[in-house]
């Protein structure tokens, strides 16, 4: 797939979830953070976007460990994120 | 089932109501069976809590009813659900929109168009019963704490395809959503001693009610609010929300018990809400109208029978157990109840004869391809985002928790008007592949179907009942709380045809039980 195919499927896996909290916070996540992330780290977030909200949202509000570290590193990052 | 009438204000159809509160020991029991975690007793029993409306012996005392998880039943029963799914090898066709019904000459569904996003296709799913689970319509308010997702496109399709919407005047609003957000916060705040003010910093709750104050009944609440905001006395720039302070309690308290609240706080609204009040707008949350059912899940025509080949359950369902305000909990009682019966009555229709697979129409695809023709060679159009922004914000101020006469029949022309941006709405992208601008134009396509039906129900409508609350309805002793039975105890039928509204009686009979006759919902 081309970047703005890639780019567009990552922003429909944000934004179209089954909870608000996750839609805001990925969607900024992508717009503000993502464009400054190395290649392994965007590569973990794009797996961590591409997970159901029951796996994913353990991980964002701490009720679950992320067994990848790289992952760990990003999910720090998602839960620091401050929706404008 | 007496309480589920009442918090319908009489609007609810009593043979479904009777049919789901029969049926929801069952659907616990077998949810239990498919794995649900459900909270526990010391016994070993399932743990059921009290919740605000549930009572014993006809609203006599409180009760103790509610099955929950935690404070994650909804989630919980997804993934159950889900894993059941899993096992009976379902297919799920993710990242593809259902973009239109298909119906024949004789009103049958035959299945739907849908579009491939990774591909651009457009694609019949030819079938022989077509159950709509889409979920609500939440994203026409701008204030909502519905996810992106919940654009109504399974009441657009039934609109599209000349099947009435019932009762879509009908919306519940929780008191306090996080301004701008709209992510909830929940009532336990309030419980805990939070307190909500005015741009004066007044506790405004005294004066609108001064025994419950900010623990008054959400509906309250709400139009406290409202009328706080209307009058000039809103917080921040737009004097468009108030505050919720927490900042006199102890933060041990705050840590303690309300954690999740703290941190949504931060991450939403910007303030620590040890540190500074956060803001709140009362925030839309439920539809309770829909696609019109009966108590099997089938869709049903304005007089009663049945559409053959589709069924609908859940939010996007009018069945009508909710009426004009659902009791809390029957969400997802509703899903589990109706989900089945529908499902049962795919399996009943299918082994009668009643549907089976019928030849597609020579133009079945005509009127979607016309759709997406029309959005691709659109120049000189409507932006899409800012269409659909004008279309929230005036649906959040001429149709919100407090509705005014004036107000709603500016809004029916304001939504009129907003339909013609949306009937000429222009994509800068014309790819196929993963074009994510299309999509959400056509999601709009579903929105505005809602809205409309959503004001134009609500203009027509002269009374209060329920979650509708008119200015010009007020409470009096021929009317008690502006409820109208004599002109108003009835279901709206909104057609997309000419905005067309009909009625149908509420059904009073139950299946097997008195009918619980008419009477004021106090608490």
């Amino acid at each position: 797939m081309e970047d703005r195919e890639n780019l567009n499927r990552l922003r429909w896996r944000c934004t179209r979830r089954a909870m608000l909290e996750m839609d805001l916070l990925l969607g900024e996540f992508l717009d503000r953070i993502f464009p400054t992330l190395g290649p392994e780290q965007a590569a973990a977030f794009v797996t961590l976007a591409d997970m159901e909200d029951l796996e994913l949202w353990p991980l964002i509000n701490g009720s679950r460990e992320c067994a990848d570290a790289v992952q760990a590193e990003v999910v720090a990052l998602l839960r620091n994120v401050r929706v404008k | 089932m007496y309480d589920t009438v009442k918090g319908s204000d009489w609007l609810g159809d009593q043979d479904a109501i009777e049919y789901m509160c029969r049926m929801a020991p069952e659907v616990v029991v077998e949810l239990e069976h498919f794995g649900m975690p459900f909270d526990r007793t010391d016994e070993g029993k399932i743990y059921q809590r009290p919740f605000g409306g549930h009572m014993s012996n006809f609203g006599e005392k409180p009760v103790r009813r509610a099955c929950a998880a935690a404070d994650r039943t909804g989630h919980a029963m997804l993934h159950a659900l889900y894993q059941r799914n899993v096992r009976a090898n379902t297919q799920f066709f993710v990242e593809w929109m259902a973009l239109d019904l298909i119906r024949d000459d004789s009103g049958q569904v035959l299945g739907v168009i849908a579009l491939e996003m990774e591909t651009g296709e457009v694609v019949a799913f030819h079938a022989k019963a077509t159950v709509f689970a889409t979920g609500g319509a939440g994203r026409i308010f701008y204030s909502s704490t519905n996810a992106f997702i919940n654009t109504g496109d399974g009441l657009g399709m039934a609109a599209r395809a000349g099947i009435a919407l019932e009762d879509m005047e009908f919306w519940q609003f929780h008191p306090t959503g996080v301004a701008g957000a709209g992510v909830l916060i929940t009532e336990g705040v309030r419980g805990e001693g939070g307190i909500l003010r005015n741009s004066a910093n007044e506790r405004f709750m005294e004066r609108y009610a001064p025994n419950a104050k900010d623990l008054a009944s959400r509906d309250v609440v709400s139009r406290a609010m409202v009328t706080e905001i209307n009058e000039g006395r809103g917080c921040g720039p737009n004097k468009d929300f108030v505050l919720l302070d927490i900042t006199h309690l102890d933060p041990a308290t705050i840590m303690k018990r309300l954690p999740g609240i703290r941190e949504i706080s931060i991450q939403f609204a910007g303030i620590d809400p040890i540190k500074a009040p956060i803001p709140v707008v009362p925030t839309c949350h439920y539809q309770m109208g829909g696609v019109p059912t009966n108590y099997k899940g089938q869709v049903v025509a304005d007089d009663g029978t049945p559409v053959k080949g589709f069924y609908a359950a859940g939010e996007v369902a009018c069945a009508s157990v909710h009426g004009a305000n659902r009791l809390g909990t029957n969400s997802l009682l509703d899903l589990l109840v109706f989900g089945k019966s529908s499902g049962d009555s795919v399996i009943d229709d299918l082994k009668s004869g009643t549907i089976g697979l019928k030849e597609l129409p020579v133009d079945y695809a005509e009127r979607t391809m016309a759709r997406l023709n029309r959005l691709n060679t659109q120049t000189g159009g409507a932006d899409v985002n800012a269409t659909r922004l004008e279309l929230q914000r005036t649906m959040q101020k001429h149709c919100g928790v407090f509705r005014f006469k004036d107000m709603l029949s500016e809004g029916v022309a304001k939504i009129l008007d907003i339909e013609k941006a949306v009937a000429r709405t222009e994509i800068k992208d014309k790819s196929q592949v993963w074009n994510t601008a299309r999509v959400e134009a056509l999601e709009l396509d579903n929105l505005i179907e809602v809205a409309k039906a959503t004001m134009i129900s609500a203009e027509a409508r002269k009374e209060s009942r329920g979650a509708h609350v008119r200015d010009d309805a007020p409470d009096t002793a021929a009317n008690p709380n502006g409820r109208d039975d004599i002109n108003w105890h009835k279901h709206t039928l909104w057609h997309r045809d000419a905005n067309r509204l009909d009625y149908k009686p509420v059904i009073m009979k139950p299946l097997s039980v008195e009918s619980i006759a008419l009477k004021t919902r106090s608490y």
